[in-house]
């Protein structure tokens, strides 16, 4: 849809010009219906500018065929699900339908490949759909909370909360830091995808995805339908053993079908895990409640008396149509919408595309508070100029340990070297003169590159007590080159963090 | 000549959360406001809204239907077909275009759809005001 400025006449009205036409097209039908059913041929153009949000998006997915396909950075475990699935199926089909087919029924098989499909589809379908990814706050939304939330207090730091009384229960909305927003109840922020996903019910790595509201239906009609068709491999490859060995002895049957027993084996190793897992769920959507809700207990009633889960529609049938056969929101991200100059756009970063792996150049000047910025990082090299920051170092207590991961100033350091050392991630600490050259060297290379990853953990150290300080040389805000690249994310609260741990410092 | 019309502010009107998760808005009407439009007609602007949204969102004999017959032919059919949510996001992005043509753009006020915001706020965009200029 092209943007059609609609003029307003002067006059009696004011204004000159104020478009009201929507200047981006929504594409939900396309975005939401095409992504995880069977995935178009993927077109083979990649240009050198972002034409799609995709490309641009802050997260750490993988977007395939030109962002229809979304999943997770690791996706090895998937492939590893995709192989034990399709391998025991095939072994299934090659070796006993046919003596199945002809002594009992060509039922069998039938039944069999529909199954096989269903748990195909329903896997393709959890693994490539957005699971409920909530997009981040545009510069403006992000300015305007940090506003409310200083103004409500003045004590520092400023509480991050918010109370919502929900059905008479009282929720707190925690500030995700990552994505400055708060977020909606039930929504939390996977610290492997980097995103805020809603109802998030856990990362799962056999489906190389996030299960959060959007695709939690497929996860568990994909983990049901698996289960039955395990137990339905299981036993009729028992029952084909049991008869062939009654005609021809067990040591011939072996011989005459090696297969059965690799599928015996796999199936029976799978069965506990995968009917456990459903009927794990099946709890779980009876009772309305997420896996991240049950592991923490949120709603068990030895938090409390009144202790109770609000979202629960109080019968079990009512709780199973609403989260199997409710509603499907479209995803909220637009995907492959086209980057327009004027949307506003949060913390860009090159996300790790995979398959299709393209390496955005475009550069974003981003609104960060500059005049905070500037004032920070004065304070940050005056600061380095001083002996006093070679005294005692600062240890954090580090965060879970990630494959790739990398502290926030520190985000340009790329991903093929994870066993640099990480500052302001996972560890903060202050380091010495040739530690920090060693930085900037490092730096400086990669403003070459453009790539940039970062990590921010859910509840973020960016609340962190004073005294956390960046590697000074990493406060690459002032760097000379003209096509800066960096994460304000974690630059605002580590600006103010290293603001005030320096203050006290030079008070010493 | 004509200019664009520069922005002097902008309004977040944030998610409701207190009837749970369902997407509703705040109906407070926000004091930056005050001077720009009418309070009532604000009002019933977000709340038509948050019918919409619960319409979208209501779990009812239709959701029920297109849920069970998506599941049956393993989600295919939306390969064809708009979802119900789909269809009501439209009718209210036509909703938002008609009130900003009709009353908001004329008193230099812009609400921006929601979904563009990923259903966290309705961001209201205040113009300055250029009377002055002339």
């Amino acid at each position: 849809m092209s943007q059609i400025q609609h003029a307003v006449p002067d006059g009696p009205m004011r204004y000159t010009q104020i478009c009201t036409r929507r200047t981006s097209c929504s594409s939900p039908p396309t975005s939401s219906s095409a992504a995880g059913t069977e995935p178009p041929s993927c077109p083979g153009h990649r240009g050198r500018t972002p034409r799609r949000k995709w490309q641009v998006f802050p997260g750490r997915n993988r977007f395939y065929c030109d962002g229809r396909v979304m999943m997770a950075r690791q996706t090895g475990v998937f492939y590893l699900t995709l192989v034990l699935i399709l391998l025991t199926s095939g072994l299934f089909f090659a070796f006993d339908c046919p003596y199945l087919a002809s002594n009992l029924s060509p039922a069998i098989p039938a039944v069999g490949a529909v199954l096989f499909v269903f748990v195909m589809g329903m896997l393709f379908r959890a693994s490539f759909s957005d699971p409920g990814v909530l997009p981040r706050a545009t510069p403006d939304e992000a300015a305007d909370l940090e506003r409310q939330i200083d103004s409500t207090s003045c004590s520092k730091p400023p509480p991050r909360t918010r109370e919502v009384l929900i059905n008479g229960q009282t929720v707190k909305l925690k500030y995700c830091f990552t994505c400055k927003i708060f977020r909606p109840p039930r929504a939390s922020h996977c610290s492997l995808c980097d995103n805020c996903v809603e109802r998030f019910d856990h990362h799962c790595p056999w489906v190389g995805n996030c299960v959060g509201r959007r695709n939690y239906r497929f996860f568990y009609l994909f983990i049901l339908s698996l289960s039955f068709l395990t137990i339905f491999i299981f036993s009729f490859v028992i029952t084909h053993v049991v008869l062939r060995s009654n005609r021809t002895g067990f040591l011939t049957t072996l011989k005459d079908s090696p297969a059965s027993i690799l599928e015996v084996v796999v199936c029976f190793f799978s069965v506990w895990s995968i009917v456990g897992l459903s009927g794990f769920h099946t709890y779980l959507i009876s009772s309305n409640q997420t896996t991240n809700e049950d592991i923490k207990g949120t709603w068990s009633r030895k938090e409390g008396k009144d202790n109770y889960n609000p979202y629960s529609y109080g019968n079990v049938l009512t709780n199973c149509c609403a989260a199997l056969c409710g509603p499907l929101p479209p995803s909220l991200i637009d995907r492959r919408g086209p980057i327009q100059a004027d949307t506003p756009q949060t913390a860009p970063q090159s996300n790790g595309t995979g398959g299709g792996s393209y390496a955005p150049t475009q550069l974003h000047s981003h609104m960060c508070d500059q005049d905070q910025c500037i004032q920070s990082t004065k304070f940050v090299l005056q600061a380095a100029a001083t002996p006093l920051l070679h005294s005692d170092p600062v240890i954090l207590p580090p965060l879970p340990a990630k494959p790739t991961s990398l502290g926030g100033p520190c985000a340009y350091l790329g991903p093929a070297q994870p066993t640099l050392p990480s500052c302001a991630g996972d560890v903060l600490t202050l380091r010495d003169v040739a530690v920090d050259s060693h930085c900037h060297h490092r730096l400086h290379l990669h403003h070459l590159h453009h790539h940039q990853h970062f990590v921010s953990p859910e509840e973020t150290p960016c609340g962190t007590p004073q005294g956390a300080l960046p590697c000074p040389a990493h406060m690459h805000l002032q760097h000379p080159a003209p096509q800066v690249r960096y994460d304000p994310v974690t630059q605002d609260s580590l600006h103010e963090d290293s603001v005030r741990g320096l203050v006290k410092l030079s008070s010493v | 000549m004509r200019q664009q019309a520069a922005v002097a502010a902008k309004v977040f009107i944030q998610r409701d959360y207190s009837n749970g998760t369902m997407c509703q808005f705040q109906t407070k009407f926000p004091s930056e406001l005050e001077t720009k439009i009418d309070k009532q007609q604000f009002e019933e602007t977000i709340r038509t809204l948050n019918n919409l949204y619960t319409e979208a969102e209501k779990l009812g004999s239709q959701s029920f239907v297109e849920g069970c017959l998506a599941c049956l032919t393993a989600y295919a059919v939306f390969l064809c077909m708009e979802t119900h949510y789909e269809k009501v996001l439209k009718r209210i992005s036509k909703y938002i275009q008609e009130q900003n043509d009709k009353i908001y753009a004329p008193r230099g006020l812009l609400l921006t759809d929601p979904i563009e915001r990923g259903l966290r706020v309705i961001e209201v965009t205040i113009y300055e005001d250029r009377s002055f200029s002339r």
